[in-house]
């Protein structure tokens, strides 16, 4: 294998200095949400670690991950791109195409064999022998299945790798399948959201890289550090709900004063995601601070529960709040019980996911 | 071999060798092209095909007109938005909904981002790497390049000659790597590359500059929207409430501090698309004088909706007016009506669908689309390992949209082919003023007429309109602004958002003038539910297949005539068909019939 240059060895040559270089481990770890401590142990794993080669598979999608990707903005994605992977196939970004960027995947499946990151935004169609989405003439499944065999991991990138996405909503005419579905002996880190935050998925990338092991999992394949939390549970207008404010149509008095936007059909309650802790585009908002409820999106099948719109006393799954919606618009004297309540139910619900996945899974570093 | 004119006056040639290029990178989404090359290596026929479908229209059958904006979103993540704008006008439009003029400009503004941020991004990030190369910029001179970028653009901060040897280090030893990365082989020995290593290293130098801005604009539409990509909307108006004074008003959507953060975000991407970018393209351009290929279509017939207007639901005071031309007659603008079914037709003798009589184009309104997947008597290869297509069967997932049976051109170029016509001062004086730096860096004395249609006037196209975009923005923030002052904060008409309110049945259609050109959504509504859903996008009228006439496309025309320095190296096929900034996702997502369930097969 080639002697790849590690991480500091690239910073260094750029002169940049190694106390910059603390700076960067710190801040690293500061977005990572860990303490000062892991400055060192990132420090250490980016001087003696090479550029990770990572290919980068589109199937049917629409190329939203690709764009929300290029917007973090720490690390910022030219630092990504240049310094910490080596981009080696991305047919959205690369600069050859046909033969020559076939290649370059072929080259780099070879030259890798098992150390390269298969990251997959999209998904393959099963219909029509996989011809509704074709790469070099042949079925894109053909090529997912080709450049996972020797994958170290894959990442699923938003909900089309994840779930299926809006390809796959009823009545799925392609049959549309996330990539789990067709590659069953690899180990896949599943990042739904359509898209996903950037910097969650540069949060991945870079803990990845640093600790050189899958982040933890929940028992359905996603990041804990990042989806282990609803929406809701940590919502700017929580407050709101729990003094039963809520909004009751588009631009009215409570929309203007930032109420809750349950009775608008949030999906906040049911939604596990980082929009109301990381934010969107470098923290500058997130769907319900711009006043539209949250869609869910990175929820499996959100397309199918339901409209935007309609509230979530619908859903089996939601339990507490369809009473929290009531007694929140009658009686103030019984918000603290439901605060209690909802607390409660909250803490059972991370428990029942901490116990379903509480293995650490170690990759393969050879 | 076989010779063929088509009634447009193309010249189409399928004898000597055959290229293929897929896939085509640096586009969204998927697509492949095949060409043939005479004997002194210049392209003689061309075969654009859409190589996705993914069926979504199909998906909206039965749903809430309401909750239609975010599907069709996700047609397309790279020009977020624009659907489903189109698509909040189309439910609108049928439902003869007034939106209030605050949420109108709050539109316009996000509309303008959009443009802003898909354009240079596009050309950056996915068009430069066809005229700069970043191999080359190891030589350059950092102080030359200093000079160039002061002679270029002097009005830029980054500009000394430290600033540049950063670049070049670091590109140096990324390069020294050995690990490529998305340079990965690249055409960098190909003389296809003209630029001075200087030029070269200022262009890289953007490239990254770009990437660093592009994150930053889209936050108008974190603002308005909730996040990008993929911002919200919604029917009636938008859902970001305004509060500037009153109880709150901290919480809320919008108030003084979030409308401040748009201003400012809005004059950034003017003063990088004026310093920046626009000197870019003409710069870049100078190098390439000679090399004025790929107009095709865009010397005939272009087309758009028309869109931007002053007065709110006024077609008529349209910043970027609508109409087509025809024949190359710039004298003449045909007016244009979506609603109008001898109007918009698309054709699907040449597409992987069915209709009972291919001879005929269907309206949007009344559009068919079954899918059906074979390839021609003359294809090489199996059903599922393509090695040449034949195009004299069907080819591709993309449909061939027509205006009055004409194949047209759309786009940034063909709007401001249809504005300068029309005499729009701002386009005119954009037009003529670039030209003419141009003209005096290149040694040359081009008319628009001469200039316009080509790669480089697609390419540059669509870096003014970006100016304007960013100017137009900036003038709606004013709008808001004083309409606020005038004591509107209304962002939603709500008056119909209740199903039970809307009439039986009804159609409507939304078009918007999308970064890569006129998009329209038809819709039906029956019983408060969607009953056909119908979207005919940029990407389909240019990168359609042939119809039932024998008529190209914009891609396929654009492709003839050109040269390649090496054939086994598409750089000259890359650089035009990215000129229209491709989206493959947008264009090959049309509808099934009746949704049945197609041939189901087992996972090998």
């Amino acid at each position: 294998m080639a002697q790849l240059e590690t991480f500091y060895d690239v910073m260094r040559r750029q002169g940049i200095s190694r106390r910059s270089f603390l700076k960067f481990c710190s801040l690293t770890a500061t977005a990572l949400g860990l303490g000062p401590l892991y400055t060192a142990r990132i420090a250490h794993a980016m001087e003696t670690k090479p550029r990770t080669p990572v290919i980068w598979l589109h199937g049917l999608e629409c190329t939203c991950c690709s764009e929300s990707f290029i917007r973090s903005a720490h690390p910022l994605v030219k630092d990504v791109v240049l310094s910490m992977i080596s981009l080696d196939y991305d047919d959205t970004l690369m600069a050859a195409a046909g033969h020559q960027a076939e290649a370059a995947l072929e080259d780099t499946i070879e030259k890798y064999k098992g150390q390269y990151i298969l990251a997959v935004e999209g998904n393959p169609p099963l219909n029509e022998d996989g011809m509704f989405c074709i790469i070099g003439g042949k079925p894109f499944v053909e090529q997912l299945k080709h450049a996972a065999q020797n994958a170290k991991a894959i990442i699923s990138w938003g909900s089309c790798a994840s779930h299926g996405c809006v390809q796959a909503a009823r009545p799925n005419p392609t049959r549309a399948v996330p990539v789990h579905k067709v590659i069953t002996d690899k180990p896949i880190i599943k990042v739904p959201g359509c898209p996903p935050i950037a910097e969650v998925m540069t949060g991945v990338i870079t803990y990845m890289l640093t600790f050189d092991r899958l982040p933890e999992l929940d028992r359905t394949g996603r990041p804990k550090m990042f989806y282990s939390q609803r929406i809701h549970d940590k919502c700017y207008r929580r407050p709101h709900f729990d003094a039963g404010q809520f909004v009751e149509h588009f631009d009215d008095e409570g929309a203007r004063r930032g109420y809750c936007l349950y009775k608008m059909g949030c999906k906040g309650p049911t939604t596990y995601n980082a929009c109301s802790t990381v934010q969107w585009n470098e923290g500058t908002s997130f769907p319900i601070k711009a006043g539209h409820g949250c869609i869910g999106c990175s929820e499996e099948g959100f397309w199918d529960k339901g409209s935007w719109y309609a509230r979530l006393t619908d859903i089996h799954a939601f339990g507490v709040e369809a009473n929290a919606d009531k007694i929140g618009g009658t009686v103030a004297g019984a918000i603290g019980a439901t605060v209690a309540v909802h607390a409660a139910i909250s803490a059972l619900k991370r428990a029942q996911t901490k116990s379903a996945s509480k293995s650490v899974q170690k990759m393969d570093t050879h | 071999m076989s010779l063929h004119q088509t009634p447009d006056g193309f010249q189409l040639d399928n004898g000597g060798r055959r290229i293929v290029v897929d896939p085509v990178t640096r586009i969204e989404g998927h697509m492949r092209c095949e060409v043939n090359v005479d004997s002194n290596n210049i392209i003689r026929n061309a075969v654009s095909t859409g190589t996705m479908w993914r069926g979504l229209e199909v998906i909206l059958k039965g749903r809430d007109p309401r909750d239609a904006w975010a599907f069709v979103e996700r047609i397309c993540g790279v020009c977020t938005g624009c659907h489903a704008l189109a698509s909040v006008r189309a439910v609108e439009n049928a439902l003869g909904i007034d939106i209030p003029h605050n949420a109108y400009l709050i539109r316009e503004i996000m509309a303008k981002v959009l443009q802003i941020h898909d354009h240079i991004v596009h050309f950056y990030h996915l068009h430069a790497l066809d005229w700069v190369n970043p191999v080359n910029a190891l030589k350059a001179d950092p102080k030359a390049t200093s000079a160039l970028q002061q002679m270029v653009s002097p009005s830029h901060p980054n500009s000394s000659p430290g600033y540049f040897r950063d670049v070049q280090t670091r590109l140096k030893q990324f390069v020294e790597s050995g690990q490529l990365g998305i340079f990965k082989n690249g055409y960098w020995s190909n003389p296809a590359y003209q630029l001075s290593p200087e030029a070269d290293l200022m262009a890289v130098t953007h490239y990254l500059e770009a990437l660093d801005f592009q994150k930053n604009i889209v936050k108008v539409h974190t603002i308005f929207g909730g996040k990008n990509p993929h911002p919200n909307y919604m029917v009636g108006g938008v859902p970001c409430a305004i509060n500037i004074d009153g109880d709150m008003a901290a919480g809320a959507p919008l108030n003084m501090e979030r409308l401040n953060f748009v201003q400012a975000r809005l004059q950034e991407a003017l003063a990088f698309t004026v310093n920046v970018y626009i000197p870019d393209v003409i710069a870049i351009a100078s190098f390439y004088k000679g090399w004025l290929y790929g107009g095709g279509l865009s010397a005939k017939n272009v087309m758009d909706y028309g869109d931007y207007a002053t007065v709110k639901g006024d077609k008529s005071t349209d910043k970027l007016p609508g109409g087509v031309i025809l024949n190359g007659n710039w004298n003449e603008v045909f007016p244009i009506d979506p609603a109008d079914p001898e109007q918009v037709q698309e054709f699907v003798q040449h597409s992987w669908y069915k209709y009972p009589d291919e001879a005929k184009g269907l309206h949007p309104w009344d559009g068919v689309t079954e899918p059906h997947y074979e390839l021609g008597p003359k294809s090489v290869g199996t059903k599922t390992n393509i090695q040449a297509l034949d195009e004299e069967a069907k080819y591709s997932w993309i449909k061939s949209p027509r205006w009055r049976g004409h194949a047209v051109e759309v786009g940034p170029l063909a709007r401001y082919i249809i504005a300068y016509a029309k005499g729009v001062d701002f386009v005119k004086n954009q037009v003529d003023t670039s030209l003419a730096a141009f003209n005096q860096l290149a040694g040359t004395s081009l008319t628009p007429k001469q200039a316009l249609p080509s790669t480089i006037g697609r390419t540059l196209a669509r870096a003014l309109e970006c100016q304007y975009a960013a100017e137009m923005g900036l003038d709606d923030y004013a709008g808001l602004i004083a309409s606020i002052k005038n004591g509107d904060s209304s962002t939603a008409n709500i008056e119909k958002w209740d199903p039970k309110t809307w009439p039986k049945e009804a159609k409507g259609y939304g078009t918007v003038a999308a970064p890569r050109g006129a998009l329209g959504h038809w819709i039906r509504i029956k019983d408060g539910k969607i009953e056909n859903y119908q979207c005919v996008v940029p990407t389909t009228w240019n990168g359609s297949p042939r119809d039932p006439k024998g008529n190209i496309g914009a891609f396929e025309a654009s492709l003839l005539g050109t040269p390649m320095a090496r054939p086994e190296e598409p750089v000259e096929i890359l650089r035009t068909l990215h000129s229209f900034d491709p989206c493959l996702a947008c264009s090959t997502h049309v509808m099934s019939e009746d949704g049945a369930d197609l041939v189901t097969v087992t996972v090998r």
